[in-house]
């Protein structure tokens, strides 16, 4: 293994095919609808790479939080391996209410499955620890275990909520762990990748998560380098080997830690250019000039529509000029945000509204509210 | 003429393109194509070298996926709904109609035929349409659209009718442009304009070329219920190249 | 004594083309051309030839060529020729040898070993003439996140520190005004608020005359001679700099000889006209790093905590932890300057022997200070030998904020690298106090030429950065994934940060 030499890592390039639905009221739904819609866009993806946020699937365990691990290697010896360690781990770190193979099809047409686990656990903290908040805790503990602890991943880690991803079409992944109907959620979203790296692992695949916040991202962050070590300064490991995991991260960073509304956060990842910030009033001028001076490093350059999922809302956004799609509709309580129009027509061919939102310009829908951008601009049809 | 119904459900893309061309070579002139879902460049695999050149009619309902019409060469296509990205890309010949909106990069390099769109596009609309002598693409938006109006612009003609509730605030408009000409009905102040770009009051010459696609606007859409004088009667500016080598002076 | 060295240049006429115009004994500041009265040609002694050639640019009959003599000594691969005239001079003198410009030995150039990323399919490539691309850079201290009040509107809880804005991350490096002449001085000035840039006086000063329209363009130096420093210098700049080191002469001060203390230099500077203008090695008053805390707080108090303080560098070994230490003592900006830094007078030896190249040290620095957590607490502005746009948006990819460039403003100027700057006998009036020679320098001319030369690499840098798939420049800062090196040792990517090419 080489030495000191620090940006040796392999970045996966993803392009790829994403799509959310919402019920903005908390309904549950089941999950067959999205597999379809998703599945339309199936050739925008390679097969290398599907996978699915849902948000209210454990309501008898919504109080704990849902960590999915996957535990890979070749052989079944390297899987127990792992799992024995990482069990070994959890004990001493949490308490553990249930834990049990997350169900799956075996017939479904994914390549090389691991072993996949979920855990319901409340943090344990002992000694130093014991002053950091639950989150933070739960934040250090998952970048140990995707560090230290070999074949040993992480892939979801929120409360009443969960991330099932792998190798293969995303509706071959749905049937693998029986999305279709095992589960209701009032959040959905999925992805179809297109790694242009063929070593397609299931640690790879979208979305990725952190606490309950999850990405699936279509496009390629050209700045990855540079928030790549921005986020390395404030803790955070990027392991998982692609630029997405950037994304999820400056998400964490921004939004939990520093407790940056969306509206913010969109500047910072997509800020408008400078010709039009000198046009704008003096106190608007201040803002978005600071925001860029102070977090340059966090701008998110090169081709991205990103969905991000919390237990509260689902959020699309695109990058500043706007170089990968986005549609955004409504249909009563429902918000769907997709790469392709065709594909929510699918499953709800009467829409209120459609449209493509500006580049930078976040879509957000907000548990019980009918808000969805915060300046309104009303679209013809 | 017989008119051939496809019930596109479930049809993948290359399969029901290849369907079409069958009908075509057998002498269908006339398809009604239901349930279209995503399928994508509908309208590109039907150019036929020892076929004549004959003029097909593709009637659709449904979303059709990217790239419709895309390096099609003189058929007629109508939409029920609405489009996606890619509509006419490098199109040659041929006419779309959409009774809704159409996504990114409609017209891209499109270099003959025409579009009319009936409500809003996205952004890079028109990106480097062409025209050569009198082979003169045009595109008419009922709406509006995003960034990126016109850009590398070197030929053929866009409208913009601006009859929604939308107003202009796309910028970047006719960056890079070298040819043709944009008319715009409605507000668009200067400095959305890239500067290779001379913003002027339509002409004689003009007012004819909107005349006769306004009017052919209409036509296709009734469902509106707009006259042609009506919509004429709003104020429309030219934005047309400054210069055929608006970046001459560069280079060392 | 009588000196056993041969000219450096020889002096080529031809003579049919030659008309005598005498133009060439005019642009000659070192005598080399005379005509001859009673031959009425014109002679050359070669001995005085400093190879500036400039009269061979201004012979209006092109009947000039000077090019290095064709004497040499046997071949001899460890006595170079200048290893043994160096040595003869010495001799004869007794002295050190002084000498100008940055150093010209054959120290490996990493920058013709890096290669840059253009993107491809999976990332558009962006065109900089027609979509956006952004250079602009802010230089100071920003905290590590920001506070927001959002009832109602979002607005701004965190004070930010000082910072200032420059349009391109280019900067004018610091040459001062006895060292440089006053219409080069006054032409860097003028470049630099044209473009929307900044300059640096060096440990000069700035001329009082030029304080109220060209100080907010101006970092202001403060060196260890603390020459020109008065309340109103230090109130009128941009941006306040403490010269620690300099890349072209580490560990020693600086030098003006008397000949280049003119009336003005010394209104200026503060001291006796025709004194040698000598700075100490050190500060006196820094002699370890928590008097440099004190003096960056002196300075912010003299401010008002208005401006953001900058210290520069030399690029030496340790230097890293030296930054390190530097930041946390409260400087906003660092500044480095590695071995191919120029200069206006230094000792030849000390020149071309200490130091290390920037390419190394910005990487080196940039990693460290990310390595502690605390790199957004200054601005990187590195200096140092950069010869082209390509070589400052290496620097950028590597984890510059900026880069500094003096020697490549000279050259913009006029200057043709003749090493003789210690001199005072510019013929191209830019190292020159004799106002014959500086009056040759038009400043409009130079202006031009110099902020032609901002507007090119701009915008080369944004061609580059396009073709990358970039559009915001602080994309790019310390993005080394965006590099890679050819023909470099294992332990030299290393130190780089970077891959080599194909992996």
């Amino acid at each position: 293994m080489l030495k000191k030499r620090r940006e040796l890592y392999n970045k996966e390039i993803c392009s790829c095919s994403i799509f959310g639905a919402m019920n903005r009221e908390g309904e549950r739904f089941k999950g067959k609808n999205v597999v379809e819609a998703i599945a339309n866009m199936h050739v925008r993806g390679n097969g290398l790479g599907g996978g699915f946020a849902a948000y209210g699937i454990y309501p008898k365990y919504d109080d704990y939080y849902a960590f999915h691990i996957m535990f890979t290697g070749r052989s079944w010896e390297d899987k127990k391996c792992a799992k024995e360690e990482f069990d070994a781990f959890l004990g001493c770190n949490f308490d553990v209410v249930q834990d049990e193979e997350i169900p799956h099809c075996d017939e479904a047409s994914v390549s090389d499955p691991p072993l996949v686990w979920r855990y319901f656990v409340t943090p344990n903290k002992n000694g130093e620890e014991a002053n950091l908040s639950d989150e933070d805790y739960i934040v250090s503990k998952v970048m140990h275990v995707n560090t230290k602890i070999e074949n040993a991943y992480v892939f979801s880690s929120g409360k009443n909520m969960g991330v099932f991803k792998g190798v293969g079409f995303p509706e071959d992944v749905a049937d693998y762990f029986m999305l279709h109907d095992t589960y209701q959620a009032y959040i959905w979203t999925a992805h179809g990748r297109f790694p242009t790296n063929t070593q397609a692992w299931w640690g790879g695949a979208h979305p990725f998560s952190l606490l309950d916040c999850t990405v699936v991202h279509n496009g390629e962050i050209s700045s990855y380098g540079t928030n790549r070590w921005y986020l390395e300064m404030y803790g955070y490991a990027c392991t998982l080997q692609t630029d997405t995991e950037v994304i999820a991260y400056a998400v964490d960073l921004l939004m939990r830690r520093q407790h940056l509304p969306i509206e913010l956060v969109a500047k910072i990842f997509s800020p408008p250019i400078w010709n039009s910030i000198d046009r704008m009033n003096a106190k608007e001028r201040k803002l978005l000039s600071t925001l860029r001076m102070v977090y340059g490093p966090l701008l998110m350059n090169g081709p991205f529509t990103i969905i991000i999922g919390h237990n509260d809302s689902m959020i699309g956004l695109t990058d500043r000029i706007r170089l990968r799609p986005l549609t955004a509709a409504t249909r009563g309580d429902m918000l769907y945000l997709s790469s392709e129009e065709a594909a929510i027509r699918l499953i709800s061919p009467e829409l209120d509204r459609v449209w493509t939102p500006n580049g930078g310009e976040p879509v957000v829908g907000q548990l019980n509210s009918k808000r969805v951008v915060r300046d309104e601009v009303i679209p013809v049809s | 003429m017989e008119t051939v119904v496809i019930d596109a459900t479930g049809i993948p893309t290359k399969e029901l393109n290849e369907r079409l061309r069958a009908f075509m070579l057998n002498g269908a002139e006339r398809f009604v194509l239901k349930n279209i879902c995503g399928q994508r460049y509908i309208g590109t695999r039907l150019f036929s070298k020892n076929g004549t050149k004959r003029k097909l009619d593709i009637d659709i309902t449904g979303t059709p996926g990217s790239d419709l019409g895309a390096f099609m060469s003189g058929h007629h296509v109508r939409v029920h709904g609405n489009v996606q990205d890619g509509v006419g890309n490098t199109m040659d010949d041929g006419e779309i109609i959409v009774e809704g909106r159409a996504g990114d990069v409609l017209g891209m390099s499109m270099r003959g035929g025409k579009i009319f769109i009936r409500d809003n596009t996205g952004y890079r609309t028109a990106l480097h349409m062409k025209e050569y002598l009198d082979k003169k693409p045009v595109l008419v938006i009922g709406g509006t659209s995003q960034d990126f109006l016109g850009e590398y612009m070197a030929g053929g003609i866009v409208i913009i009718l601006g009859l929604g509730d939308k107003p202009h605030t796309q910028t970047f408009i006719g960056t890079g442009m070298h040819g043709g000409v944009i008319y715009i009905r409605g507000k668009v102040d200067k400095l959305q304009v890239a500067g290779q770009v001379e913003i002027s009051e339509p002409k004689v010459e003009d007012r004819e070329v909107l005349d006769k696609f306004v009017g052919e606007f209409v036509d296709h859409f009734p469902d509106l219920g707009l006259s042609k004088e009506g919509i004429l009667k709003g104020e429309f500016i030219r934005l047309a190249p400054k210069s055929k080598r608006p970046y001459a002076k560069i280079y060392a | 004594m009588k000196s056993f060295l041969f000219p450096e240049f020889q002096v080529i006429r031809d003579q049919e083309r030659c008309n005598q115009c005498r133009g060439c004994e005019r642009q000659c500041s070192f005598g080399t051309h005379i005509f001859d009265e009673k031959t009425g040609e014109m002679v050359s002694e070669e001995a005085k030839c400093a190879g500036c050639q400039r009269c061979v640019i201004f012979c209006p009959n092109d009947a000039l060529v000077i090019k290095p003599t064709l004497s040499s000594y046997r071949p001899n691969a460890n006595w170079s020729r200048e290893k043994l005239e160096d040595l003869k001079r010495q001799a004869e003198t007794g002295g050190v040898i002084l000498t100008g410009c940055g150093t010209d030995k054959p120290f490996r150039i990493y920058w013709d070993h890096i290669v840059l990323n253009a993107s491809q399919v999976t990332n558009p490539s962006i065109d900089p003439l027609r979509e956006p691309m952004e250079l602009r850079t802010f230089l100071g201290s920003k905290p590590d996140f920001l506070k927001v009040k959002t009832d109602g509107d979002v607005e701004l809880d965190t004070q930010i520190g000082p910072n200032v804005v420059i349009e391109s991350p280019i900067l004018f490096s610091a040459m001062s005004y006895g060292a440089i002449s006053y219409n080069a001085f006054k032409s860097l000035a003028t470049a630099s608020k044209q473009f929307g840039t900044l300059f640096n006086t060096g440990e000069g000063g700035l001329p009082r005359e030029l304080r109220a329209e060209f100080g907010g363009n101006a970092i202001v130096q403060v060196a260890s001679g603390r020459y020109g420093i008065d309340a109103e210098y230090l109130n009128c700049a941009a941006a306040v700099e403490i010269k620690v080191g300099q890349g072209a002469k580490p560990g020693i001060g600086g030098h003006l000889p008397g000949e280049k203390v003119s009336q003005s230099v010394a209104e200026t500077r503060m001291i006796p006209v025709g004194t040698d203008a000598i700075s100490p090695a050190p500060h006196h008053d820094i002699y370890s790093i928590e008097d440099l805390s004190m003096l960056i707080h002196a300075l912010k108090e003299a401010t008002n905590y208005e401006k953001p303080v900058s210290v520069k560098i030399a690029a030496v070994h340790n230097f890293a932890a030296i930054a390190s230490g530097i930041v946390r003592a409260g400087a906003d900006i660092i500044a480095i300057d590695g071995l191919r830094g120029g200069t206006g007078a230094a000792p030849k030896v000390i020149r071309d022997n200490v130091g290390i190249p920037i390419e190394l040290a910005i990487s080196a620095l940039d990693r460290r200070l990310k390595n502690e957590g605390i790199r957004n607490r200054c601005s990187i502005v590195s200096a140092g030998g950069f010869r082209s746009s390509s070589d400052i948006i290496k620097a950028i990819a590597l984890g510059a904020d900026a880069v500094y460039i003096g020697t490549a403003a000279l050259i913009a100027m006029g200057c043709t690298l003749c090493q003789k700057c210690n001199t005072g006998k510019c013929n191209w009036g830019l190292c020159t106090q004799d106002p014959r020679l500086s009056g040759r320098l038009n400043t409009e001319i130079a202006t031009h030429r110099l902020t032609n030369l901002l507007n090119a690499w701009s915008h080369e840098i944004m061609e580059m950065l396009g073709g990358m798939g970039i559009n915001a420049i602080e994309s790019l800062r310390g993005n080394r994934d965006h590099l890679r090196g050819i023909g470099l040792y294992e332990w030299e990517l290393e130190v780089l940060g970077i891959k080599g090419a194909g992996e």
